[in-house]
């Protein structure tokens, strides 16, 4: 690991002001991705400021239309939370399946989406979900939040602050894991609202996306068998010695399927 | 360099560390607790599992600084004298053969434990997925965990 | 049999200070003064090095001395030798290129080792080790096994042509010719064995230290056998006399072969070490020993198997290509050879047998022995030849492996490459896994597995493996420059507990209690006073280590020879104290008595009066009671058995679920039925590893590393693998006093192929006959859609 000035704020102000004095900052939520990077020195911030003293940005509230959490509740806290588990379970059951137990007691939904790893689930279930991301300057919502390859809406400084997801009817997520590294081959949010069917994937390519083949035809006939023989291009889509491009398409469909018939 | 204070094992300690300085460097290098190892650069063997305010967290993952004003608890911690009764367990089911990865495996399943006190094999193989072993393919650690936590359950001992 | 003795379940000596954190591994020694080392490790696979600027970089904070290649030369360092000589065809020696510790001018593999930065702290010498400028001519890199002798490939080394080490071979060819010519049927099959990283989880290190007082050097490190390095390193590569070098291996997690071999570090540390005149650590990132451990397997071949009409098996020949990367390690060129050919009879009985082995250099991490090592590649080879056999003969599998099992009644059993089977009973071990893995009920397994939309299969193999290396005098004939034999001290102290040092090394297998409860049993004593000293070229006589499962084997039998000289000598101090005859003497749990009498003396006052002869017959027997043993095994030991695997694969995704494993192993006498049971579970989780989920891939190019970390590495976690039914059937070693043969590898030799028959036999209803290791969902998937397609077209 390279060198780097530390500063613990405490309060989202302070933080936004570090940020802007610092040469090359990081925020510093969970680490479960910035510190294994700068450890292998691939990532080299001149200031990392850590969030952990900003206690108002923990904790998770549920109203009658939509479950609240800010941006520094662990993993582990939204996978447990009985609340949760009543509005959204799919929402708990994405938590719960991210990394290992030790990642999800350290690891936060804002730096999860703050970092936007192509391959890590949170970011299925915020696009798939419809929910709006709260900064310390305004909110964001889902559809443009997800830009590309680690790259999000989030300008340099502004701070992740809570997320809100609308509570659908009915939703799942299906993950198809990495063997190796635990995060997402290819993940799937399906959720059905009011307002229609939200289909987001995680995984396969630079950053989650909506598939909306897939919702056009879940719109028409929500089952998994709206979804046979619909073929999902490659075109884009992430390749490794694990999954190839196209490997990761049939993948989007098995998986998408998979959580329709949980739901259906 | 800064100071940083925490309780570790239940005795409050500190010391100097640079910022870059991980948990697991510093609960090795400059509290001398080698008892924690460090088996991977990708925060995936577990090897390196203590608990941080009572949850099982990778000390590789985490800097030294941000533990500042936290209750560690290493493997050095959990006994003294006898062995707490999840290290009985892997002791009696021969769930360790080299020993490395055997303190991050027991911090790892009392987390487990205190979360799950009854788990079943699903789930015990399902939390040890921060948890990497190459001896004993796990077949004896899934078996130790289980007696483990019944033992836990029965002294109602942490 | 006592509650501690051979055969009990005895709970571990060494596991209270493993699971309180107390073990002592050796990036957990530090010494004072100690300074720390970063290796600069070469980023292209093949490239002349042009020049190397250091200036800037000994300029950085902390940083106490840079070395090159060209230092270690002008101090006139040595290559790290290659432990066994093959020969060619032609009795032409093997190409040996150098291998020093540092390169000087070109380096050959992603890892290989440039340059050291030592310096106060292990950050300053990372962050200096950035700042050296290296100047490099990228060359074009061999890194295909299949493609590396192929005309135009790029040359390695010039002293290999075509990449060649060497082409060897063994068996009758004319006889196996003979044999083709007149066979029913022939079956042929192409198989690669896939390359793989072994793993230990702890991470090699090394620590050298220089006393200027004595001269004296001390390394530490992480080995399976301290006196191999302080042989290699002082003779070879430092020319440092051995009574001037102690090389310690203390606890070691883990080795699975990676930590047979010398490595650069140990040498670069040590020499550091006396140049700077402080302790030098280097403690390795698991990045770095992705490119720098000695990889394992990584074979390339071709084999047929003649039969007559009833499937009977007439002839096998074989020919194969095998890796040994950019270096030759330690034992890495008789890995693919005496290792492995040597094997291939199995456990049948095939009259005629021939393989050629040609060994090739790539510009790759050498290729040395991992868990098995040989055997592993003769047994999936051969396992997956038999069922092919069987499906195009249309004999039942099972049926086909009977036909040709060597009977019980033909050992010792020569066969016709090279080896002697001592003792066996591969009837039995077939017989009881099929039932304890209800092969008879699989079918409606299948049917209700499918009715849930999985595709099940069913998977069996046998295996012989030939461990406990070995005669010396058969090796050295064979091209090993080394004897294989192993040591024992046993130091009886005067109040009766008693010390044993071995020339064994423990990193996992329980020797502290395997090799006490061996002592205890005989000496009649509770195990707590025995220890068992290990792992310090210092304390302990010179022995070879632990490999190959030759622990047991050949480190117990000399243990059992120290223990029958003890016995012997007591039994003299007996008779004098008892006033009796020696002839008379009895020893039985501890006590000595006269025959037929009530007078007796219990050990522990034979050892007393051992070390206060007061009363003693001094004028025939020396005082004291300590005696030492070596034992250089008479043959090979012949572990085997039967592995059945039951997998679950998905169609939809391609992913494979063992969901049921048995294994019957031939394993000799049993020490520690708990322990032997856990290196069985060991062994199979890294052979069902092989076989579904772990390979070493790199680039084709530019010979970049593509698994280099565990994000693509795919180590199998507790979720990969069920719960495994393992039983022993066990017939004795006839040539060593234990009867043992060895249990560390089995597990990892017989299951790779019972796991891919299986798979190949889950989705043999699509027309899939074949699947490369690892069999990863991808792959699996892959072949589903091709057969779909070719469906679909009929």
């Amino acid at each position: 690991m390279y060198s780097f000035a530390y500063h613990r704020p405490v309060s989202a102000a302070e933080a936004e002001a570090l940020a802007a004095k610092a040469g090359e900052a990081r925020f510093l939520a969970g680490g479960m991705t910035l510190l294994p990077a700068m450890k292998l020195r691939l990532a080299q911030p001149t200031d990392l400021i850590d969030l952990a003293r900003l206690g108002d940005l923990r904790g998770i509230k549920v109203s009658g239309s939509e479950v609240r959490i800010g941006a520094m509740t662990l993993h582990a806290a939204v996978a447990a939370s009985a609340e949760v588990k009543r509005a959204i379970p799919a929402l708990a059951h994405c938590a719960g399946v991210i990394g290992d137990p030790q990642v999800r007691n350290r690891g936060t939904l804002g730096g999860s989406l703050a970092n936007n790893d192509p391959a890590a689930d949170y970011p299925a279930a915020v696009l798939g979900l419809n929910a709006t991301v709260h900064t310390s300057r305004r909110t964001i919502p889902a559809d443009s939040f997800f830009r590309g390859l680690f790259e999000t809406a989030l300008e340099p400084g502004e701070l992740i602050t809570a997320v809100s997801f609308p509570i659908p009817e009915r939703a799942a997520y299906e993950k198809f894991r990495h063997p190796a590294s635990r995060y997402a081959v290819v993940g799937v949010f399906v959720a059905r609202t009011g307002g229609g069917v939200r289909v987001a994937v995680t995984g396969a390519g630079p950053c989650a996306f909506r598939a909306t083949q897939l919702e056009q035809a879940l719109a028409k006939n929500f089952s998994p068998d709206a979804l046979k023989g619909i073929k999902i291009s490659a075109d884009g889509l992430n390749s490794d010695i694990h999954a190839a491009a196209d490997y990761r398409a049939h993948l989007i469909g098995v998986m998408a399927r998979r959580a329709v018939a949980a739901i259906a | 360099m800064p100071t940083v204070t925490m309780t570790v094992n239940g005795r409050a300690v500190s010391g100097e560390a640079e910022p870059r300085t991980l948990l697991v460097q510093f609960l090795r290098d400059t509290l001398g607790l080698t008892g924690t190892h460090i088996g991977c650069d990708t925060s995936q063997c577990g090897a390196c599992v203590v608990h941080l305010d009572g949850l099982s967290v990778k000390s590789c993952s985490m800097l030294a600084v941000q533990a500042e004003g936290a209750a560690v608890t290493t493997i050095e911690g959990l006994s003294n004298g006898e062995l707490q009764p999840m290290q009985a367990a892997f002791r009696e089911h021969h769930g360790l053969q080299c020993g490395f990865c055997t303190p991050g495996m027991v911090m790892s399943a009392i987390d487990l434990v205190n979360q799950n006190p009854t788990p079943s094999e699903h789930d015990i193989r399902e939390w040890l997925d921060g948890n990497i072993c190459r001896c004993t393919g796990y077949h004896n650690i899934v078996k130790a965990i289980k007696a483990g936590a019944e033992a836990m359950a029965a002294g109602g001992k942490r | 049999m006592t509650v501690q003795g051979i055969g009990a379940p005895v709970r571990r000596k060494e596991d209270r200070r493993y699971l309180t954190g107390r073990g002592t591994y050796t990036e957990d020694i530090n010494r004072p003064g100690q300074l720390h080392a970063v290796i600069l490790r070469s980023p292209h696979a093949h490239a002349r090095i042009l020049g190397i600027d250091t200036s800037a970089a000994a300029r950085m904070p902390g940083v106490a001395a840079i070395f090159t290649g060209a230092d270690m030369a002008k101090d006139n360092v040595g290559s790290i030798p290659c432990g066994w000589l093959i020969k060619n065809k032609d009795d032409t020696p093997m190409a040996e290129p150098p291998h020093p510790p540092l390169v000087p001018d070109r380096v050959r593999h992603v890892g290989d080792q440039v340059a050291v930065v030592i310096a106060e702290t292990r950050n300053q010498a990372r962050d200096a080790a950035e700042a050296i400028q290296v100047d490099y001519e990228v060359l074009p890199a061999a890194v295909d096994t299949a493609a590396a002798a192929k005309p135009g490939a790029p040359q390695v080394w010039e002293q290999a042509k075509n990449n060649v080490c060497f082409d060897w071979h063994l068996g009758d060819k004319a006889a196996v010719e003979a044999a083709f010519a007149t066979a029913h049927h022939v079956t042929k099959i192409d198989l690669v064995n896939n390359r793989l990283i072994p793993n230990a989880m702890e991470p090699r290190a090394a620590l050298g230290e220089y006393d200027r007082a004595t001269g004296d050097y001390t390394l530490y490190t992480t080995s399976q056998n301290p006196h191999l390095i302080r042989l290699l390193m002082g003779a070879f590569v430092l020319h440092l006399p051995e009574h001037k070098l102690r090389v310690v291996a203390p606890d070691v997690g883990g080795g699975f072969g990676s930590k047979i071999y010398h490595y650069a570090e140990e040498a670069i540390v040590t020499w550091a070490a006396g140049k700077l005149g402080r302790p030098v650590k280097w403690v390795a990132d698991r990045s770095e020993s992705f490119i720098s451990d000695a990889h394992g397997r990584d074979h390339v071949s071709h084999a047929e198997l003649a039969m007559d009409q009833n499937g009977k098996f007439l002839a096998l020949r074989v020919a194969t290509i095998a890796n040994v990367g950019a270096y030759l390690s330690t034992f890495s060129t008789c890995v693919p050879t005496y290792l492995y050919a040597t094997l291939l009879a199995g456990v049948y009985a095939t009259p005629a047998i021939y393989a050629e082995v040609k060994t090739v250099f790539t510009n790759t991490v050498p290729v040395d022995a991992y868990r098995g090592a040989g055997r592993p590649e003769a047994t999936y080879l051969l396992e997956r030849l038999v069922d092919k056999a069987a499906r195009e003969m249309k004999i039942d599998r099972v049926e086909l492996r009977r036909r040709n099992l060597i009977p019980r009644d033909a050992f010792p059993y020569q066969t016709p490459v090279a080896l002697q089977y001592d003792s066996g009973d591969y009837q039995s071990t077939l017989e009881i896994a099929l039932k304890n893995s209800d092969w008879a009920g699989f079918e409606s397994r299948r049917a209700e597995a499918k009715k849930r939309g999985k595709l099940r299969g069913i998977g069996i193999s046998t295996y012989i493996e030939a461990c406990g290396i070995a005669p010396s005098a058969v090796v050295g004939s064979l091209g090993a420059r080394a004897g294989l034999y192993e040591s024992a001290a046993i130091r009886v102290h005067p109040t009766g507990s008693v010390s044993v040092m071995t020339g064994t090394h423990s990193h996992g297998q329980g020797h502290e209690t395997t090799f006490a409860q061996i002592v205890a049993d005989t000496l009649g004593m509770p195990i707590e006073n025995v220890d068992i000293v290990h792992g310090d070229s210092s304390k302990i006589p010179f022995g070879m280590g632990t490999y190959g499962s030759r622990s047991l084997a050949v480190g117990g039998s000399a243990i059992v020879k120290a223990l029958d000289k003890i016995v012997k000598k007591s039994k003299r101090i007996a008779a004098h104290l008892l006033e009796a005859s020696e002839a008379d003497i009895e020893f039985k749990d501890g006590t000595f008595s006269v025959a037929g009498t009530d007078r007796s003396v219990p050990f522990g006052q034979i050892a007393l009066t051992a070390y206060v002869p007061h009363n003693y017959p001094i004028t025939e027997l020396e005082p004291g009671l300590e005696e030492s043993a070596f034992y250089d095994p008479l043959n090979f030991t012949y572990p085997g058995g039967c592995h059945i695997c039951e997998v679950e694969v998905d169609p939809e995704t391609g992913v494979t679920e063992v969901v049921k494993f048995t294994a019957v192993d031939d394993v000799g006498r049993v020490i520690n039925p708990m322990i032997v049971e856990g290196q069985v579970h060991g062994g199979l989780a890294q052979g069902i590893g092989q076989a579904l989920y772990e390979i070493c891939v790199y680039d084709k190019e530019s010979g970049q590393i593509l698994s280099g970390s565990y994000n693509d590495y795919t180590m199998p976690r507790a979720e990969h693998l069920p719960s495994f039914t393992v039983e022993t059937h066990n017939t004795m070693c006839t040539h060593n006093p234990l009867g043992s043969k060895g249990v560390g590898e089995v597990g990892a030799i017989g299951s790779p192929p019972a796991v891919i028959n299986a798979v190949i036999d889950a989705l043999s209803p699509l027309g899939i006959e074949d699947i490369e290791m690892p069999a990863t969902p991808q792959r699996a998937w892959r072949l589903i859609q091709t057969a779909g397609m070719a469906r679909a077209a009929e």
